[in-house]
C-alpha cells in the first residue's frame, strides 16, 4: 500500500511545513546528534520482569530529534514502512509541538502506534531508508522513538478520542484470533459500520502481544488501552472460544456471520528433534513466555509454576530468543546464554533487543549448535553437547549456511533450556475447513492484494499467512483484508 | 456461563460437577476435554468431559483433588461460576463397531471412560468394563458403567470392595476368557503403562488417554509433548488418545513429575492461606 505521491506533495507544500523547513537549515539539522533513548539501568532492570526498559523521550528531546528530519522532497522512509505512515508529516508535527496532530497522523494508517513504536524492527524498515542512512552514512532519524513518543503523549494526555464509526450496517463479521492482524481488521471494520466480534481461544485478548512479548518490552497496560478503545468503538470480544471447535464455521454462519477474518497466528513451537530434548527443564519459548507473561508465573501469588534455572541456554537468535533469555535473567539465572548457529550479523532479532541483552549480561555463543541433552536421574536436564559451526555458501534465505566444524564438539552445564527455533502455522483452522487452500508449510493461501482465501467469505492475514513475521505486517494484512472484505460484502448485499 | 448447576461428592477426594456451557455441551464428542482456570491467579488445567446434556446445555466433569487447582475448583459451590472454561479440545475417540471392547479405568480415569463406554455400546459392540481403585471409597460411577456395559468387574487394591487386586489382574482374566478386539485404558500413567504391557503380550490393539501436563491445550506450547513410536507428539492436539503400545510411558511418568517441587510448594502456600 503506497501513498499517492500527489497527496504527499500537497501535504508537504502546506504552509506550516514550508515554514518549518525554512526555519532551520538542513546543514544545521544534520549537525544534531541522534537522541539517546533513556533506559532503566541494566543492574536495576534485570530485577523486574514488568518494568519497561525504554523510558520514553521527554518533549524537548522529541522535538530536537524531530528537528533532525529534513522533511525530504522524496521521503524514502515511507517506502520502508509496511503501512506507509506519512512519516515526515508526523515528525514535523512533533517539531512544531503539535503532538496530538502527530498522533492523529500515525492513526491514519496505523491502529497501534504505541505498540509499533516499541516493537517494530525500525532499523530494517523506515529507519533503514532514511536519507541520513542512505545518503549521508549517519544515524537515521529515530522514527520509532518518535512514533512511540507521540502515541504515549496522546494516551497520557487523556484526550485521545475514539475514532468515528459509520452508521451500523447490521452485517456481522468475525475474526478468528485476537492478535495484531485481527485487531487492526476489527478496528477498520467497525469504522465501516460492521458488527464485529473477535473470537480468541485463550482467556486473554492480544495474541502474541500478551502471551509472547514480555512486559519489559511492551507493558500490558499499553495493549489494554488500545483494546479498550476498540471496545468503545463497538468491537465485541469473546475469549475462551475456539472457532472450529467451540462452534463450527457453519454454526457461526447460521448465527448470521457473513465474513470471517482468520488471524490465528503461527502458534506451534518447533523443536530440533535431538536426543534428550524431552527432558524436564527443556521447553519451548512459547511455553516459557506463556507461563511468565500470560499466567504470571514469575510471582508466588499465582498458581502457575515456572522452572527457574541457574545456567540457562536459549537456542535461537530471533526476538523470541531475546525475550526468553532476558526473562531467564530476570527470574534469577546466573548465566543466561544465547546459542545461535549463525553469526551475530545474521540474527533476526531487533538490534535494540540485542544491545539491551548484552548490557544486561547475556552471553552470546555464536556459531554453536546443540547436538544432545543429558538429564539427571530424575529426568531434569543437566548438560548439553554442542558443536561449533563455520559459515559456508549463502542458502535459500540469502544468509550464509552454517556448517558443523569437525572435531569441535564441547559440553556445557545447563539446568534450563529454552528452544526458540521458530514456529509453525496453527493448524486448528485449516484442519476443520477441508476446502481451504493451504501451502505445504500449512500457511493459508490468499490473494496477495485482497487477502481473500480460496473460500470467498474468508480472508486471512498475519502469521497464519506469512508463517511468522512481524506485528506491523500482521496489522497491514488486517487493514487490507478489511478494505477488501468491505468491498466484497457490499457487492454481495447489492446483488 | 460456566455456572455450576450441580455438585456431588463421590468420595472425599472425587467430586462430580455439572457445569453450564451450552456451546461445549453441543459440540463435544467422547474423548474431548476442556481447560479450566479458577480465579484470576489460577492456572490452566485440563479435565475430561465425562458427559454432556446438549438440551440442558451442561457438561459433566469429575475431578479428583490433587493440589491447588483441583482444590480451588472443588471449593466452588452450586451457583458459582468457573472463571474460564474452553473446549472441546483434543481429538475425539475413534468409535466404530469392532466386536468386543475391553474398557479399563483406574481411579478418577473411570469418569472420562464413561462416555467412551457409552459410545462403544451404542455403536453395537459388546463392552466389558473393569473399574479399579485403591479402595471402596474411590470406586466411582459403577451404576452408570453397568448401564452401558455388558459386564462390569470391580477391583480394589485392598480388597475392600469387588475383587482384590490391580486392574491388570481383572483385565487378564477376561482376555484369557474371551476374544477382545480392542482395549481402551484411562487412569494414572503407571496403571496405563502396565495395562499396555499386558495387552501388548496378547497383541490386542489398545488406546490410552494420556494425561500429560498442559498449559494452553491448543498446540501452542509443547508442555504436553510425549514420545509415541519414537516421535514427539503433542497430547492436546495429536491426542489425548494414542496407540498405547507405542507410547513411552517412562518418559511420560518422568515428565509428569517435572514440576513436583513447585506444585508441592504452591499447595503448601494454598493450605496456609485457608
Ligand atoms: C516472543 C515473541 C516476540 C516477538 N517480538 C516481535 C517484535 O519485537 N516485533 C515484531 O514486529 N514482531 C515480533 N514478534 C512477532 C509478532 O508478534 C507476530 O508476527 C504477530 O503477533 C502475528 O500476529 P497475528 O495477528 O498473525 O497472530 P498472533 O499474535 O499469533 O495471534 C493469534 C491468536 O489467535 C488465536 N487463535 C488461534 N486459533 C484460533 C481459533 N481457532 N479460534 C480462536 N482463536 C484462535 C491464538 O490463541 C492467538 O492468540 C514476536 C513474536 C514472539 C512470539
Ligand atoms: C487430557 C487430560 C484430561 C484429564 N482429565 C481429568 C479428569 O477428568 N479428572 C481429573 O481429576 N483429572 C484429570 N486430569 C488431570 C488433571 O488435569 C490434574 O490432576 C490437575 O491439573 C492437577 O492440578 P492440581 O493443581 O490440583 O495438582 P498439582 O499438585 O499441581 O499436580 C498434581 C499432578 O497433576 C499433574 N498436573 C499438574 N498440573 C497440570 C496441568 N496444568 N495439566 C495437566 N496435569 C497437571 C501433574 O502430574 C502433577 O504431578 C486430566 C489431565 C489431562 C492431560
Ligand atoms: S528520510 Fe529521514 S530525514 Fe527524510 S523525511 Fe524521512 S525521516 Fe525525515
Ligand atoms: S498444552 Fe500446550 S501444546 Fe499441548
Amino acid at each position: 500500500m503506497s501513498l499517492n505521491p500527489e497527496y504527499l506533495k500537497e501535504e508537504r507544500n502546506q504552509e506550516w511545513r514550508a515554514e518549518l523547513r525554512s526555519k532551520t537549515k538542513n546543514k544545521d539539522r544534520a549537525l544534531i546528534e541522534r537522541v539517546h533513548m533513556p533506559e532503566l539501568a541494566p543492574e536495576i532492570r534485570v530485577k523486574y520482569q514488568d518494568r519497561e526498559v525504554n523510558m520514553g523521550l521527554q518533549l524537548e528531546q522529541a522535538q530536537k530529534e524531530a528537528t533532525r528530519c529534513m522533511d525530504c522532497a522524496n521521503p524514502t522512509c515511507i517506502e520502508g514502512c509496511p503501512v506507509s505512515i506519512n512519516i515526515p508529516k508526523f515528525v514535523k508535527y512533533i517539531e512544531k509541538g503539535e503532538i496530538l496532530k502527530a498522533a492523529a497522523t500515525l492513526k491514519e494508517t496505523n491502529a497501534l502506534p504505541a505498540v509499533c513504536g516499541r516493537v517494530c524492527p525500525q532499523e530494517k524498515q523506515c529507519e533503514a531508508k532514511c536519507f541520513y542512512v542512505e545518503k549521508m552514512s549517519k544515524n537515521s532519524v529515530a522514527i520509532g522513538h518518535l512514533e512511540r513518543f507521540a502515541a504515549d503523549f496522546e494516551r497520557d494526555s487523556g484526550t485521545s478520542n475514539i475514532p468515528e464509526t459509520a452508521k451500523p450496517n447490521g452485517i456481522k463479521v468475525a475474526t478468528v484470533g485476537s492478535g495484531p492482524a485481527s485487531l487492526s481488521f476489527a478496528g477498520d471494520m467497525v469504522k465501516y459500520g460492521y458488527d464485529v466480534t473477535v473470537f480468541e481461544a485463550l482467556h486473554e485478548i492480544g495474541g502474541v502481544l500478551k502471551y509472547g512479548i514480555p512486559e519489559f518490552r511492551l507493558p500490558n497496560s499499553i495493549v489494554d488501552f488500545e483494546l479498550d478503545n476498540l471496545k468503545k468503538m463497538g468491537v465485541k470480544f469473546e475469549t475462551n472460544y475456539i472457532v472450529g471447535r467451540t462452534s463450527s464455521f457453519d454454526d457461526l454462519k447460521e448465527e448470521g456471520y457473513k465474513g470471517f477474518f482468520i488471524g490465528s497466528g503461527a502458534g506451534l513451537p518447533r523443536f530440533m528433534d535431538i536426543p534428550g530434548e524431552n527432558s524436564n527443564g527443556i521447553l519451548s519459548s512459547n511455553e516459557y513466555l506463556t507461563r511468565v507473561n500470560l499466567m504470571g508465573a514469575a510471582t508466588d501469588a499465582t498458581d502457575t509454576p515456572v522452572l527457574k534455572g541457574k545456567n540457562v541456554a536459549v537456542i535461537g537468535g530471533g526476538n523470541t530468543a531475546m525475550d526468553s533469555v532476558r526473562t531467564a535473567l530476570r527470574l534469577g539465572a546466573d548465566r543466561a546464554m544465547i546459542i545461535y548457529r549463525r553469526s551475530e550479523e545474521e540474527m533476526p532479532a531487533r538490534i535494540e533487543e540485542v544491545k539491551h541483552a548484552k548490557e544486561e549480561g547475556v552471553e552470546f555463543m555464536m556459531l554453536c549448535n546443540p547436538l544432545e541433552y543429558y538429564a539427571d536421574a530424575k529426568g531434569r536436564v543437566k548438560g548439553m553437547r554442542l558443536n561449533r559451526m563455520g559459515l559456508g555458501e549463502p542458502d535459500a534465505s540469502g544468509r550464509r549456511r552454517p556448517m558443523p566444524i569437525e572435531g569441535s564438539e564441547f559440553e556445557l552445564d545447563v539446568d534450563l533450556v529454552v528452544v526458540a527455533v521458530g514456529v509453525s502455522p496453527n493448524p486448528l483452522v485449516p484442519t476443520c475447513l477441508p476446502d481451504l487452500k493451504i501451502t505445504r508449510w500449512g500457511t493459508i493461501v490468499v490473494d496477495e492484494d485482497k487477502m481473500q482465501s480460496s473460500i470467498s467469505e474468508m480472508f486471512a492475514g498475519g502469521d497464519i499467512v506469512r508463517g511468522g513475521a512481524t506485528v506491523i505486517l500482521a496489522m497491514g494484512d488486517g487493514r487490507r483484508a478489511a478494505e477488501n472484505m468491505n468491498n466484497f460484502l457490499q457487492k454481495q448485499s447489492i446483488n | 456461563m460456566n455456572k455450576i448447576i450441580e455438585k456431588e461428592y463421590f468420595s472425599d477426594k472425587v467430586v462430580k460437577l455439572v457445569v453450564e456451557n451450552p456451546l461445549i455441551a453441543k459440540s463435544r464428542k467422547p474423548g474431548n476435554f476442556v481447560i479450566l482456570r479458577v480465579g484470576e491467579d489460577g492456572e490452566r488445567f485440563p479435565l475430561t468431559i465425562a458427559g454432556a446434556d446438549p438440551v440442558k446445555g451442561t457438561i459433566t466433569l469429575v475431578v479428583q483433588i490433587m493440589g491447588v487447582s483441583s482444590s480451588k475448583l472443588v471449593a466452588l459451590e452450586v451457583g458459582d461460576s468457573i472463571t474460564d472454561l474452553v473446549g472441546p479440545l483434543g481429538k475425539p475417540t475413534h468409535i466404530s463397531k469392532i466386536g468386543t471392547v475391553l474398557a479399563a479405568g483406574g481411579g478418577v480415569g473411570v469418569a472420562p471412560l464413561l462416555p467412551i463406554v457409552e459410545a462403544f455400546k451404542q455403536a453395537g459392540n459388546r463392552v466389558i468394563t473393569v473399574i479399579a481403585a485403591r479402595n471402596q471409597d474411590l470406586i466411582i460411577l459403577e451404576d452408570e458403567m453397568r448401564k452401558w456395559s455388558d459386564e462390569v468387574v470391580v477391583m480394589t487394591d485392598d480388597g475392600s470392595y469387588g475383587r482384590k487386586g490391580l486392574v491388570t489382574l481383572g483385565m487378564e482374566e477376561i482376555i484369557q476368557r474371551e476374544k477382545i478386539d480392542e482395549c481402551i485404558v484411562i487412569g494414572p500413567a503407571i496403571m496405563m503403562k502396565f495395562a499396555s504391557l499386558l495387552t501388548k503380550k496378547y497383541a490386542i490393539p489398545t488406546q490410552a488417554s494420556l494425561n500429560s501436563i498442559m498449559v494452553d491445550g491448543t498446540g501452542m506450547c509443547g508442555a504436553c509433548r510425549v514420545s509415541v513410536g519414537g516421535k514427539t507428539r503433542f497430547t492436546c492436539v495429536d491426542g489425548p488418545e494414542f496407540d498405547a503400545h507405542q507410547v513411552d510411558f517412562d518418559e511420560m511418568l518422568m515428565r509428569l513429575g517435572g514440576y513436583s517441587q513447585e506444585e508441592k510448594q504452591a499447595n503448601e502456600r494454598y493450605l496456609l492461606k485457608l
